[in-house]
């Protein structure tokens, strides 16, 4: 089914009233997802965001709760404000990253309220890329450029028109808002048919990383591996599916508030104790830690790789650290007999 | 094959073979389009990695220190610059060092690019032209319209410190530094400053990019990470940015060499170096100083003399 843009943007206009919408915006560097009150608003011609869209389930410096002592009586409120969000315009990778995001913040041993409450009430309409960058690399991970896992509406931008297709029953709700859809015509079926047999042209085989990094602990690969990262956060900071955080307490005399900052496996101070001990001291050991969590680990515990091949980890490494040779060294590497 | 890179592999091969180092710290090609990325050749075999060229925009020095063992290291003038720096604060030790020497006619600055043709695709040097494939169109730019804006206003293209010089030696006018970016930024009315700054520092994302790819950022506890006091939060907001950055800047104060790695490696975009080189011009004008143009001398604030422009600042007993 397809729906004109024009009545599209009728239909996200009104959503408005009812919801915090969130969407692909220029702005003076690049793309990036912000708050938008109406469709005019919305880059339509885009690749993908500098940053991923996880702030706004996971947000990067976040009030949990706080607290104030009066005399002898204390009180503590909590800080979570959630609003019914829709977010347009994100990628497949990105949609998919979210549904990873949710295995973490999500799962029989517990549930974040935060994440969580955040999630529920958000909707995801998901546009399919019709141009593929030279760093996108999701085939690799069973991606496809217009892949709906993740999203609860799938866009396919046929030029003047969306071709719509509803993936969840959240997605299904809010298309009923929908006025005047139709039946594809021929062309625009090729058209949809070839957007989604697309694949980029970047790949990496993955196809044994995690059964290889089960006998890698030990391996000299690591010593070579991380001798040009400088050990900043930008791969975290910009990955869709990296979910580590810190939690302190922002304190001024009698109150303060818990905050939860986004952390990230690179820094020495996210696994030094309180003792002064810190069992990840060398760069090695992160980024050890930062190619078995995505590739071994998490594959381990949740039965998906934690990578979607964004590519912005690529795009934004200041010393060009490209996790598709990381991968590939990895493949590659010879196993040392222990 | 161009006869800098060819130098360059040579050296690197005989010093290997002759066990002079252990390591030696260049660039190889990139995985993308104009990128070059850092390279550490540990056996004289693999020398043959080494490249130099427009896209050679890390600065090496800030690895030395934790290296292990004897290096050698491709130094432009700004690396050169650095380790200076490096060896006045007695971080490295001079004698397990090798500086290769190359003089720098300036690097690439990729954002100028990405504006205009979008995502890379493919490109090529020859000759000062730089053609790029990119995936909105594409285009041939001369290299000058290219430059990195650190290296419009470098002094110092040719290394200060070497053991060995590789190629020519770029010829350099010789004049006082010149701060005209400086004097534009001083000249914008307070508020029109205040506007500049509140949309910089909006972009930066505390990643510490900036921090980390500055080879004079050494501090073993960072004053960002201390917790105890906690100086600043993790809050990613205007405030604490601009309180992160500042910070960085005078803690630069006398020291920073003005090579750009830390506005080149920000993935936001931020203007870092307008900081920077405000807190370079006061060091200039205050107190007559170039950081690091010689391995002797001290930067500027580690200085104590009774001869200090401020009076009474030591006085003879």
């Amino acid at each position: 089914m397809k729906i004109s843009k024009e009545k599209f943007g009728q239909a996200f206009d009104a959503l408005v009233a009812e919801y915090q919408i969130i969407a692909p915006v220029s702005d003076a560097n690049g793309i990036a997802f912000k708050g938008v009150k109406s469709f005019s608003e919305v880059k339509q011609d885009y690749l993908n965001s500098k940053l991923p869209p996880k702030a706004f389930f996971f947000p990067q410096h976040e009030k949990l709760m706080s607290y104030k002592k009066e005399g002898k009586d204390v009180s503590v409120k909590s800080e979570l404000k959630v609003e019914n969000t829709v977010l347009f315009g994100i990628r497949p990778c990105d949609a998919k990253g979210m549904q990873l995001l949710d295995m973490v913040f999500k799962n029989d041993q517990y549930t974040d309220p935060y994440y969580y409450e955040r999630r529920e009430k958000s909707v995801i309409i998901g546009v399919a890329c019709n141009k593929i960058a030279p760093t996108c690399f999701c085939s690799s991970f069973g991606i496809s450029p217009a892949g709906s896992e993740g999203s609860d509406l799938l866009l396919i931008d046929l030029g003047d028109s969306y071709d719509v297709e509803m993936i969840t029953e959240k997605g299904k709700a809010l298309a009923a808002r929908f006025e005047a859809l139709s039946e594809l015509s021929a062309d625009e079926q090729a058209l949809v048919d070839k957007i989604k047999s697309a694949v980029t042209p970047s790949k990496v085989d993955v196809s044994n990383t995690t059964s290889k990094l089960d006998k890698m602990f030990n391996s000299p690969f690591w010593d070579t591996l991380q001798e040009k990262c400088i050990g900043c956060n930008v791969c975290s900071f910009s990955c869709p599916t990296c979910h580590c955080f810190d939690i302190s307490e922002e304190v001024r005399k009698n109150e303060g508030t818990r905050v939860r900052t986004w952390d990230a496996c690179m820094a020495p101070l996210f696994t030094l104790h309180g003792s002064g001990h810190n069992p990840r001291d060398q760069k090695k050991a992160r980024w050890r830690q930062r190619l078995m969590h995505k590739f071994n680990y998490f594959v381990h515990n949740n039965g998906a790789m934690a990578c979607v091949g964004c590519g912005r980890c690529i795009k934004s490494c200041p010393v060009n650290m490209d996790i598709r040779q990381v991968i590939d060294g990895a493949n590659k590497a010879e196993l040392v007999v222990e | 094959m161009n006869k800098i890179i060819n130098d360059i592999r040579e050296t690197a091969r005989q010093l290997l073979a002759e066990g002079k180092v252990d390591v030696v710290i260049g660039y190889e090609k990139g995985s993308l389009p104009l990128k070059a990325t850092p390279c550490f050749v540990h056996s004289p075999e693999s020398v043959d990695l080494l490249i130099w060229d427009e896209t050679c925009e890390n600065n090496l020095a800030g690895y030395l220190a934790k290296t292990p063992g004897k290096k050698a290291i491709v130094a432009k003038g700004c690396d050169s610059r650095a380790l200076a720096v490096l060896l006045q604060e007695n971080q490295l030790v001079r004698d397990d060092l090798y500086i290769i020497g190359v003089s720098c006619h300036g690097v690439i600055d990729q954002r100028k690019i990405g504006a205009e043709v979008g995502e890379i695709l493919e490109a090529s040097i020859n000759d000062g032209k730089i053609s790029v494939k990119g995936m909105e169109g594409d285009k041939e730019y001369l290299f000058t319209e290219l430059k990195d804006a650190t290296c419009q206003t470098c002094r110092y293209p040719n290394p200060v410190i070497e053991d060995l010089h590789i190629g020519e030696t770029i010829e350099v006018a010789q004049e006082a530094p010149a701060f005209a970016d400086v004097t534009e930024m001083e000249n914008k009315s307070n508020s029109e400053r205040q506007e500049y700054f509140k949309e910089q520092m909006s972009k930066c994302i505390r990643c510490y990019a900036c921090r980390n790819a500055c080879p004079l950022c050494y501090c073993q506890e960072c004053f960002v990470d201390c917790n105890s006091p906690k100086w600043l939060t993790g809050g990613v907001n205007r405030a604490e940015n601009l309180f992160f950055q500042a910070g960085r800047v005078l803690h630069l104060a006398g020291r920073c060499v003005d090579c750009g790695a830390c506005t080149r490696a920000c993935p936001q975009g931020v203007d870092i170096r307008a900081l920077n080189r405000k807190m370079t011009k006061d060091v200039y004008v205050m107190f007559n100083h170039e950081s690091g143009i010689s391995e002797e001398g001290k930067p500027a604030l580690n200085e104590y003399s009774a001869n200090d422009p401020e009076e009474q600042f030591l006085v003879k007993e």
